[in-house]
């Protein structure tokens, strides 16, 4: 397929219909993978032996950390493109993607806090990672306030998209944060250049539960996008939304249509 | 080029002294929060010292950030901002000179002020110079990113708070090295590198926040 060939899902009516195809497989994939992931994770890795059982809290934390970041990426990229091309369906792509972010951010933080307590002995500390991760939350909120305060969704549209290009600064430093600053926080443990320093069915555990949950991020966000969709063409009277209302039967069965 | 500059600076420094009891009314918010503090946590002068970096930099933040309402408000109001935007000069450039001119009425009276409360919580005479230069450094940023805020909250239900929502936020390297810098003067290891990561955050965002700023106008007042 040529690439002026996938354009045409651009426009919201073909993308709906794309979404809705596309929705039941990821659900069932990433549930798939997520069930598998913890089955590995919980069943099958061993325990750690300084942290002890305490730190299968990674399966669901490693991932939801890494998808607030690059849901953070691909939402300022939507964003971006869809202030600059002009293309609706873009700026749609972004208002969908921000509370999924916003979410697994929350979800880092909230799982990272519960790891803590036993690990560090404290829910919380104000070191670099955390605290940078705290910001990028806010950011999130940040931009969620902005689109949804103005009358016109398009201009909430551009205006948030100038506030994500700003805030996309912020990523970086989280990620080398643990890096650039010493903290408690520990290093990465899994590198594209070194390999990784953890046991091999953790590793796959580790994997597989980042894959299904990047499946159900993209799944929600599809989900969301559809009624985003359709509440943004009501408001302009799309015509193509006639096709999606059921069919009623036609001809003189008026009686029955009465009964039910 | 520089005539609008300076023509733009001369507006906003006019129209700032004309509204001279705004200005007051901003300094005395400072001292007034830094003030709430040592009422809140008791007068233990070593308390009061480790402290005494952070609230001054809170305060301020907080300062600038309610004065943010006025920066661009007025001028959407009356129609000199479209005014402005019509005109051949690049948008940033003129943003540039209000942004000067918010720091001059904003930022400048909170950094003359710290002297004088830093010594209210006895903080000795080389940690203030650290403090002050600090905010000399880092109060011109927060007119920067305030300036994007402010656009881009311009013609939005409910400014004020959101403002604040959105700006807050990208403060906190500010923060966080502003600050530091006393700490790291007063733990023996030098101002230096605070300082320099402070300088490199002024020269990004004098960069960059002019032409964020004009690219949020030109969105909000479409």
């Amino acid at each position: 397929m040529k690439f002026h060939a996938l354009l045409r899902y651009a426009t919201p009516a073909h993308a709906y219909t794309l979404a809705g195809r596309l929705l039941p497989w990821l659900f069932a994939l990433g549930l798939l993978l997520t069930a598998a992931g913890l089955y590995v994770g919980f069943g099958l890795a061993p325990t750690d032996h300084q942290q002890g059982e305490s730190y299968r809290i990674i399966y669901l934390h490693v991932p939801a950390a890494w998808l607030s970041m690059v849901i953070y990426l691909a939402m300022a990229l939507w964003a971006v493109l869809g202030w600059v091309l002009n293309t609706r369906l873009s700026s749609m792509m972004a208002r969908a993607l921000a509370p999924t972010g916003a979410l697994f951010t929350f979800l880092a933080l909230w799982t990272g806090a519960l790891w803590g307590k036993p690990t560090w002995g404290t829910w919380w500390v104000w070191d670099a990672r955390l605290t940078s991760e705290l910001i990028l939350l806010f950011l999130y909120i940040g931009f969620l306030a902005l689109q949804d305060a103005f009358e016109d969704p398009r201009q909430g549209d551009r205006a948030a998209a100038v506030l994500a290009l700003v805030g996309v600064v912020n990523v970086p430093i989280i990620y080398l944060s643990v890096q650039w600053w010493s903290t408690l926080h520990q290093g990465a443990s899994i590198s594209v250049s070194s390999g990784s320093s953890i046991a091999a069915p953790m590793l796959l555990g580790l994997l597989l539960c980042a894959l299904g949950l990047w499946l159900h991020a993209g799944a929600i966000t599809l989900l969301r996008l559809r009624s985003i969709i359709i509440e943004r063409e009501q408001a302009r009277q799309a015509r193509w939304l006639e096709r999606l209302r059921p069919q009623r039967p036609k001809g003189p069965q008026g009686p029955q249509e009465a009964r039910t | 080029m520089r005539s609008v500059f300076l023509a733009v600076l001369h507006r906003e420094l006019l129209l700032g002294w004309r509204r001279r009891s705004d200005l007051f009314t901003l300094a005395f918010f400072f001292v007034m929060v830094v003030s709430l503090f040592p009422l809140a946590l008791g007068p233990d002068a070593a308390q009061l010292r480790a402290m005494a970096p952070g609230v001054l930099w809170v305060a301020a933040l907080l300062s600038v950030t309610l004065s943010l309402g006025r920066l661009f408000a007025n001028d959407h109001a009356d129609g000199t901002l479209e005014q402005l935007m019509l005109s051949p000069e690049p948008l940033s450039w003129l943003v540039l000179a209000k942004i000067l001119a918010h720091w001059l009425h904003a930022g400048l009276p909170l950094v003359l002020l710290t002297p004088l409360l830093a010594l209210q919580f006895g903080l000795p005479g080389d940690a203030i110079g650290v403090l002050v230069l600090s905010l000399l450094i880092g109060t011109p940023v927060l007119s920067l990113l305030g300036a994007v805020a402010a656009a881009l909250a311009l013609g939005t239900r409910g400014g004020g708070v959101l403002v604040a929502v959105l700006v807050l936020p990208l403060y906190v390297p500010v923060l966080i090295f502003g600050a530091g810098a006393v700490g790291a003067h007063g733990s023996g290891l030098g101002a230096g590198p605070h300082l320099k990561m402070l300088a490199g955050v002024l020269a990004l965002s004098s960069v960059l926040a002019p032409w964020a700023s004009a690219a949020a106008l030109r969105v909000v007042a479409e």
